[in-house]
């Protein structure tokens, strides 16, 4: 992303995050958990949802949304991977990177109503690129966005309908987000 | 990543790790209503080939065009070259009109190495003589992982033994595979009949760690994979072997020789086939022949070569 977007962690690689920590394991879940309910109640039920997580960590919390969805709702929501990669808009500013896989479910994105899933919002850049990405995979009825944190700084006129936490903060500091599948560890840290 | 792709000894295991891994990602936009990424977008691609091709150059232009690129296509044929322009004023041609990446083929061995000395654009070598073609090496190594994976999950080549069958003189697909190959943990052995095997087979042989054979028969029951080459005719001023029947008996890969085989072990050509010279029908059109699915597979697989050479930032 913009050179201020988070760095990409590798997962395992991560020593413990330095600085305060803004979220742990239980504020993540309580988070996810109203999430999942906002979703729901805004969306009518589960019908026609389908979870596009951007990876690497949103498809995690895409995942966990879905098994919250499932356990109050009973209805099974299709969980997919969108990765941006191809889709920045700073390509040649970096070294080349590797796709990450990209996952769309059976169901397909027409028609759908798509709640994009992400960990941190910042510039907004990653989520334009996801918006042009979902594009080429077809037409949804809605894209949604939810993330864990938004830590404003938003350089694109985008906005999240579902957010974990409003945090605050600055430009030179960073937030991490570490999730136990990826990294053995949870929580938000800001440093 | 290296600037060219002139050889695959330009890659590293790590660098064809990855050019496998985001191959398998370009492959799932081949399945897409929409098979365009903007990744390449405003760059210039020219494929500029010296000899004929179908493959190739359709893939090098299909991958350039799904990922955004401009794709121009220059044939030998009917360019200035055919006025009696040198390569080397042809290729500054075309750079100065300010391209990014020339994809080339020629008939003369370094021929893509010598212009990459000339010009600021990658040059990507899509068969010089009969030296190297890596992007072939590549797909067809990719297609066996994908062969040898499982729910599209990449499998490992790691100590599968893969035969190179035919006319390994005039073969640039056999070095560059060689290459590629034992770099990814293959046992290699190379088969062809004396007269089609290169001068100097043997201590290359030695030093990059693969077997050689002139009998086909011996070596088939132990095959996990099996390549085909063509016999190149344009390349042959004869003498190589008495007749095409005796090519067949000795180095087809007939019905015969394709119920020596395991239902499972692929079968590859690099195409364009000879059907009955050294593939027989019911083999190329076997349900474990991957003729197809390697063509599917060069364009993926060069489209995460164009990726991986053009995309990130300005090195040219």
């Amino acid at each position: 992303m913009s050179p201020a977007q988070p760095p990409e962690a590798e997962p395992t690689e991560n020593p413990l995050p330095q600085g305060r920590v803004v979220l742990d394991q239980a504020d993540i879940d309580r988070a996810l958990t109203r999430i999942s309910h906002e979703i729901l109640e805004h969306n009518k039920g589960a019908a026609d949802l389908v979870l596009l997580g951007i990876p690497t960590r949103g498809v995690g919390l895409a995942r966990r949304i879905a098994a919250r969805i499932a356990t109050t709702e009973g209805t099974e929501v299709p969980v997919g991977a969108l990765d941006i990669t191809l889709y920045r808009d700073d390509l040649r500013k970096q070294p080349t990177r590797g796709p990450h896989h990209t996952e769309v479910p059976v169901s397909g994105v027409d028609g759908r109503t798509i709640v994009l899933v992400d960990d941190v919002l910042y510039s907004g850049r990653t989520i334009r690129a996801a918006l042009d990405a979902l594009k080429d995979l077809g037409r949804p009825d809605v894209v949604r966005l939810a993330v864990l944190v938004d830590r404003g700084h938003r350089e694109l006129p985008i906005r999240a309908d579902h957010v974990g936490k409003n945090l605050p903060s600055a430009r030179s500091e960073r937030v991490l987000v570490r999730l136990d599948e990826y990294d053995g560890v949870e929580g938000v840290w800001i440093a | 990543m290296k600037k060219h792709l002139l050889s695959i000894d330009d890659l590293t295991t790590d660098d064809i790790a990855m050019l496998f891994a985001t191959a398998a990602e370009m492959h799932e936009v081949q399945r897409r209503d929409v098979k365009k990424l903007p990744a390449l977008r405003g760059r210039t691609v020219i494929n500029l080939f010296f000899e004929d091709s179908t493959r190739t150059r359709s893939s090098f232009e299909i991958a350039g065009k799904w990922l955004s690129a401009d794709t121009i296509n220059i044939t030998g044929k009917g360019s200035s070259t055919s006025k009696g322009e040198s390569l080397r004023d042809t290729v500054l041609t075309i750079a100065s009109m300010g391209v990014d990446a020339l994809v080339m083929r020629h008939s003369a061995s370094g021929a893509a190495e010598q212009v990459s000395h000339w010009i600021d654009a990658a040059v990507i070598n899509a068969g010089d003589g009969t030296h190297e073609h890596p992007s072939q090496a590549l797909l067809d190594a990719y297609t066996l992982q994908r062969r040898f994976g499982s729910e599209g999950q990449l499998g490992s080549l790691d100590d599968k033994h893969v035969l190179i069958v035919g006319d390994l003189t005039h073969s640039r697909v056999f070095r560059s595979n060689v290459l590629c190959l034992t770099k990814l943990g293959a046992r290699v052995t190379v088969v062809a009949p004396p007269t089609l095997m290169p001068s100097g087979v043997g201590p290359w042989s030695a030093e990059a760690g693969y077997a050689t054979s002139y009998d086909l028969d011996e070596v088939l029951p132990k095959a996990d994979a099996v390549m085909m080459l063509r016999v190149q005719k344009e390349r042959m001023s004869g003498g190589f072997f008495p007749s095409p029947r005796e090519y067949t008996v000795g180095y087809g890969l007939t019905r015969e020789r394709l119920a020596v085989l395991g239902p499972d072990v692929p079968i590859c050509h690099p195409g364009p086939m000879n059907r009955g010279l050294e593939i027989a029908a019911d083999a190329a059109d076997a349900a474990q022949s991957a003729v197809l699915e390697q063509v599917s597979a060069g364009v993926a697989v060069r489209m995460a070569v164009l990726y991986h050479l053009l995309a990130g930032e300005a090195s040219a």
